[in-house]
């Protein structure tokens, strides 16, 4: 156990100054609070675009709606990136994965630890992001005192979750090319159009419902919204699910998928050796 | 003069090698991803998610609005047109129709700024950031020893790169009126091609500057990458027309002409009039017409190119006199 511990402390200090060291701290910092924010201001604008032209009265809470699954979406951006990533930059970019991957250590250990200093990053900038909307865009956001414990379960539940589905997907980038970019941007697409980050599931076919029911990043983002923005009234589909219902399928989902991420790296990393794939590089 | 010499000053002889050249540097962008078929799915299918939130957002609006519209109350009987009750079913009918166009020309907003994402973020990590990257795989001193002109090097960069995109980019066209069921209406389809074109070479004119300049710029190039996405998306209206931000009083035309820096926010903005009509929206949010925008391109696409080829040589020289040329992880 401390083998796994020193593994993920030093793969998590070897995460962050890969992530910080290439420039000034305030630099880093600025640069850590722009992407997310200018993502947050894209929907802004389509929210003001459409207002102008289609709804002039405006509709406030569609819009808090929207910003605060996207604010949270951050996570999803983030720790998804921040976990598959490490074994394509080890293997095309750096190019260490050969001497990182036959040292006396566990390599999912190590992912998960590379993983935490982006998880660190990210709560920075959803933080940033919901306290920008609740000053200056008027997003409602009313967090009860009662409600932090909830609140800091479901995190680091819907935390978990992520981190599987990311070492998941590690698994597979094992055997495939340099898709980095493409992951980065169609995994979490994936969540972002049917996990009512958005806009409520009742916009999607009935097919696309049954999806997004059965991912638990779903139920994560409707319990976060309920206990941070109480007073949104966007019918979600998922009003006969208490919170209670939701944090136990969240614990459900996390212990099954950690279960699958072991299982899916495993058979990358197995047929990876067998191909000679652990250290490839595709870089066309 | 010897042999060799009078090889290498021979005209004819120059652009066969050149030509040569962009042929063999585009070449394993268009074989390399035919021949690794996973790169088609994670390239073509998996980015159109992200594109679908967006067309989704805008029916969510859209939905909103026409709900408000149709929900009849004791004080407004025909629903809402905008701050007032609708007059009769006539008008609540023409409030219906108008959120329902306008949702229409909003989401083929979406999908043509989703066309216009592929060839940026091409841009950004395959034409950018890809002398930094051959440098740190070991290619570039093979690259600087061959003798052929750096551009044709880039020229190949970009050509695979636009090949290899484009089915990314017709995906998300073909996914907008198949899917989402998006009307383009094309006027002049000579112009909208003339428009597409100088958009693409200014974009990757640009990208060969930048790509000189990330040389320069070593480890930070990947994250300027990194940085040059949402912003961009952002400032040069990919998913929303850009005259929005010109409603935003203060900053929002300061953003909207920073971005216009990038050619895609003009080529966008033009595309979405030649496609959709002058008049959708009703006509308030475009920047210049579709004349101007065109001939700013061109000048991009002019300019960027003879940039390019100025920063190419000038680092060429200071990594040489640095000694930086072939040193990685800097």
């Amino acid at each position: 156990m401390s083998t796994y511990w020193r593994t993920f402390k030093t793969a998590a200090w070897l995460g962050w100054e890969m992530d910080s060291n290439w420039t000034e701290p305030w630099l880093f910092v600025l640069y850590s609070v722009i992407k997310p924010v200018a993502g947050a201001f894209i929907l802004v604008l389509m929210y003001i675009v459409f207002v102008a032209i289609g709804r002039p009265q405006g509709d406030t809470d569609a819009f808090s709606y929207m910003y605060v699954g996207n604010s949270f979406f951050i996570f999803v951006a983030t720790v998804l990136f921040g976990t598959f990533q490490v074994i394509q930059s080890d293997r095309e970019w750096y190019q260490t994965i050969r001497y990182i991957y036959i040292s006396p250590i566990s390599y999912y250990v190590y992912i998960l630890g590379r993983a935490a200093s982006k998880i660190a990053v990210a709560v920075f900038a959803v933080a940033i992001t919901l306290l920008f909307g609740a000053m200056f865009l008027g997003v409602r956001l009313h967090l009860a005192l009662a409600d932090v414990p909830m609140f800091l379960v479901s995190t680091v539940l819907g935390l978990a979750v992520l981190l599987a589905i990311g070492i998941c997907l590690g698994g597979i980038s094992f055997l495939t090319a340099k898709h980095t970019h493409g992951l980065a941007e169609g995994i979490p697409g994936l969540f972002y159009v049917f996990c009512g980050v958005l806009f409520p599931l009742s916009i999607l076919p009935s097919w696309g419902q049954a999806i997004g029911r059965a991912i638990p990043l779903t139920y994560w983002f409707e319990i976060t919204r309920r206990l941070i923005a109480p007073t949104i009234t966007v019918n979600t589909t998922l009003a006969g699910f208490d919170p209670l219902t939701i944090l136990f399928f969240l614990i459900v989902s996390s212990v099954g998928f950690f279960a699958l991420s072991v299982l899916i790296y495993k058979v990358g990393e197995y047929f990876a050796r067998k191909a000679g794939k652990i250290d490839m590089t595709t870089s066309y | 003069m010897s042999e060799a010499k009078a090889r290498r000053s021979d005209l004819r002889y120059r652009i066969g090698l050149n030509l040569r050249a962009v042929k063999g540097r585009s070449y394993p962008r268009i074989v390399g991803a035919n021949r690794e078929p996973s790169w088609i799915f994670f390239e073509a299918f998996l980015p159109l998610l992200g594109i679908a939130a967006y067309v989704f957002v805008y029916q969510f609006f859209g939905g909103q609005a026409l709900a408000a519209i149709t929900t009849k109350t004791t004080a407004a009987p025909w629903g809402m047109c905008g701050h007032d009750p609708c007059a009769n079913a006539a008008a609540q009918a023409a409030a219906a129709a108008a959120v329902g166009a306008n949702t229409n020309a909003l989401v083929a907003s979406v999908v043509l700024g989703g066309t216009m994402v592929a060839f940026w973020l091409n841009v950004l990590w395959s034409m950018a950031s890809q002398l930094y990257w051959e440098k740190e795989i070991g290619n570039l001193q093979l690259y600087m020893m061959a003798p052929m002109n750096r551009m044709a090097l880039l020229g190949g960069m970009a050509v695979g790169g636009v090949v290899m995109t484009s089915m990314r980019a017709i995906s998300t066209l073909v996914a907008g009126v198949l899917v989402f069921g998006v009307i383009f209406q094309v006027a002049s389809p000579l112009v909208l091609l003339a428009v597409f074109f100088a958009t693409l070479i200014a974009l990757y004119g640009l990208g060969m500057m930048f790509a000189s300049l990330y040389l320069l710029w070593g480890r930070e190039a990947w994250n300027l990458s990194a940085l040059m996405e949402e912003p961009i998306f952002f400032s040069s209206g990919f998913y929303f027309p850009l005259g929005g931000l010109l409603r935003i009083p203060g900053w929002g035309p300061a953003i909207a002409i920073a971005g216009s820096f990038i050619p895609a926010s003009l080529g966008l903005d033009a595309l979405r009039q030649l496609t959709l009509g002058s008049t959708a929206f009703g006509g308030n949010f475009w920047i210049f017409d579709v004349t101007t925008e065109l001939e700013i391109l061109v000048g991009m696409a002019v300019l960027f190119l003879i940039l390019a080829r100025y920063c190419l040589a000038y680092l060429e020289t200071l990594a040489k006199r640095e000694g930086k040329l072939t040193s990685r992880h800097q």
